[in-house]
């Protein structure tokens, strides 16, 4: 019943699906705890970037970003990534820079959320021994906000490993990709659809209880 | 108490997808209407125009066909099958009959029946008027554009040319825009669907195909597996459409302003390896 998985290398596949989320999962991370210090920060300008650049990047469909990064980043703006002319190697790095991009929005938002958890007399007590803003932040504020919102980032890496199959619009050899290179050649769209379900589920079911674990053991009791 | 109401639930649910498919069966052909599946993407061969109108060649040969089956125009339900939804649709009786640019290979010959051929296509290259790439192996070091996970892909990186640098998208659209603005060298897929983008009026002149005949695609009419009565018209049909002229006129009209040099009609279930 399976014969048509014979020559196809699924889990190739799918460990290009998790090197993708991996790194855009570790560069949102960074870009958007980042973007959320711009949104609390002192300062008009960069309160102000942060603001546009959620509002702006979130309501773009992830597919143009993607496609933009090819067409746009590379074709246009010669955009090589270090790639030393490799077409595969560069279609990885655009797409992990696109996937970075959007997701940093959401990781910005879930984390701005957890800021407004803490209380403000944390914040209060911080400058009032005399600590400046990126202490009160990263000293204060951030870890407690973190904890919070474990689950929330949860959703977004869950979101995210599935995002990563729009990276075969610009042929990146990820799970779908080869899921639609199967069902040109098979034509047995319905099993290797399933197939390819199943993979992504057991991919994110893990994720998504250990995380929930995570984020139970570690919230701030109040 | 909660597990009963799952059951009961999910029993629920099967029952549904139970009637709906019985309800679906034969959708392709209610009371004196047909429809059709073709490809909306591929100018030339199938394409929905702006207005809402839809051209091409298989459009031609779908409409000659349901004609000889017994359809009048008026009839005739064009329906998009995308690569992926072709088996299905015919399977659940979306669509009475496939004409859209549809190989005939063993794996999808498993699923569903084939009319046909009414058409031989080759994989071949589409380069600028005034490129240097003359043959397959001249693309070894250069870029090459194609669609994600498409049969023309894979034959470039298993035969024509390993070292070529290909690129994919999700559409050959994103492929021409890129051929014009000089990011890739080369396209490559089917030579029917690439003259047609190289007769598209904003591309006259700019391209060249090669005709290198990189490999055979015996285009059929896919029908319903085991739905004899029906492929046997619909040769018929193609025969008629060959004998007549009209498949001739139907070729020059779409794809002649590319000077693209089709082959002669295939015999019906003469299938070129």
């Amino acid at each position: 019943m399976f014969d048509f998985l014979d020559g196809y290398d699924v889990l190739g596949a799918f460990w290009k699906t998790i090197q993708l989320t991996f790194f855009s999962a570790v560069g949102s991370l960074i870009w958007g705890t980042l973007l959320a210090a711009m949104r609390v920060s002192p300062v008009p300008l960069m309160r102000g970037f942060g603001t546009v650049y959620v509002n702006v990047v979130r309501n773009i469909p992830l597919s143009v970003i993607i496609v933009f990064t090819s067409l746009g980043l590379a074709d246009v703006f010669s955009v090589t990534m270090g790639a030393g002319g490799d077409v595969a190697t560069l279609a990885f790095r655009l797409s992990v820079l696109g996937l970075t991009a959007y997701t940093s929005a959401f990781v910005c938002e879930a984390v701005r959320s957890g800021i407004n958890t803490v209380h403000l007399g944390q914040a209060e007590a911080a400058r009032a021994i005399g600590l400046n803003f990126f202490q009160v932040l990263t000293l204060i504020v951030l870890p407690q906000a973190f904890r919070a919102v474990i689950g929330p980032l949860a959703n977004v890496l869950i979101a995210l490993t599935k995002n990563t199959t729009v990276a075969a619009a610009i042929g990146v050899a990820e799970a779908a990709y080869l899921m639609k290179k199967m069902i040109e050649n098979e034509a047995q769209t319905i099993l290797i659809g399933l197939v390819f379900a199943f993979g992504f589920v057991v991919l994110t079911l893990p994720m998504g209880l250990f995380l929930n674990w995570l984020g139970k053991r570690l919230a701030v009791k109040r | 108490m909660k597990l009963r109401k799952v059951t009961v639930a999910a029993a629920t649910v099967l029952a549904l997808t139970g009637t709906a498919t019985a309800c679906s069966n034969d959708k392709g052909s209610d009371e004196g209407k047909i429809t059709v599946g073709i490809k909306y993407d591929q100018p030339g061969m199938g394409q929905k125009t702006p207005g809402g109108d839809y051209a091409g060649f298989d459009v031609d040969v779908a409409t000659y066909i349901a004609e000889q089956l017994g359809y009048k125009k008026g009839d005739i339900t064009f329906k998009e099958t995308k690569t992926p939804d072709r088996e299905n649709a015919l399977k659940n009786g979306d669509v009475k009959f496939i004409v859209g640019t549809y190989s005939i290979t063993p794996e999808r010959d498993a699923q569903v029946d084939f009319a046909g051929p009414y058409f031989l296509a080759h994989q071949d290259l589409l380069v600028r008027s005034d490129s240097d790439v003359n043959k397959g192996t001249d693309l070894n070091g250069k870029t090459l554009c194609s669609v994600s996970g498409s049969t023309s892909a894979q034959n470039v990186q298993k035969k024509i040319a390993p070292k070529a640098q290909l690129r994919e998208y999700n559409t050959y659209s994103e492929c021409v825009s890129g051929l014009s603005s000089g990011a890739v060298d080369a396209m490559t897929t089917d030579d029917s669907i690439l003259a047609g983008y190289a007769a598209q009026k904003q591309n006259k002149g700019k391209f060249k195909l090669l005709g290198l005949k990189l490999s055979n695609e015996n285009y059929g009419v896919g029908v319903k597996s085991g739905d004899k009565a029906t492929k046997d018209k619909i040769n018929k049909a193609i025969e008629k459409m060959v004998s007549s002229g009209a498949w001739e006129k139907a070729v020059k009209a779409n794809l002649g302003p590319a000077d693209y040099d089709n082959e002669p009609a295939p015999k019906i279930g003469e299938i070129k390896k």
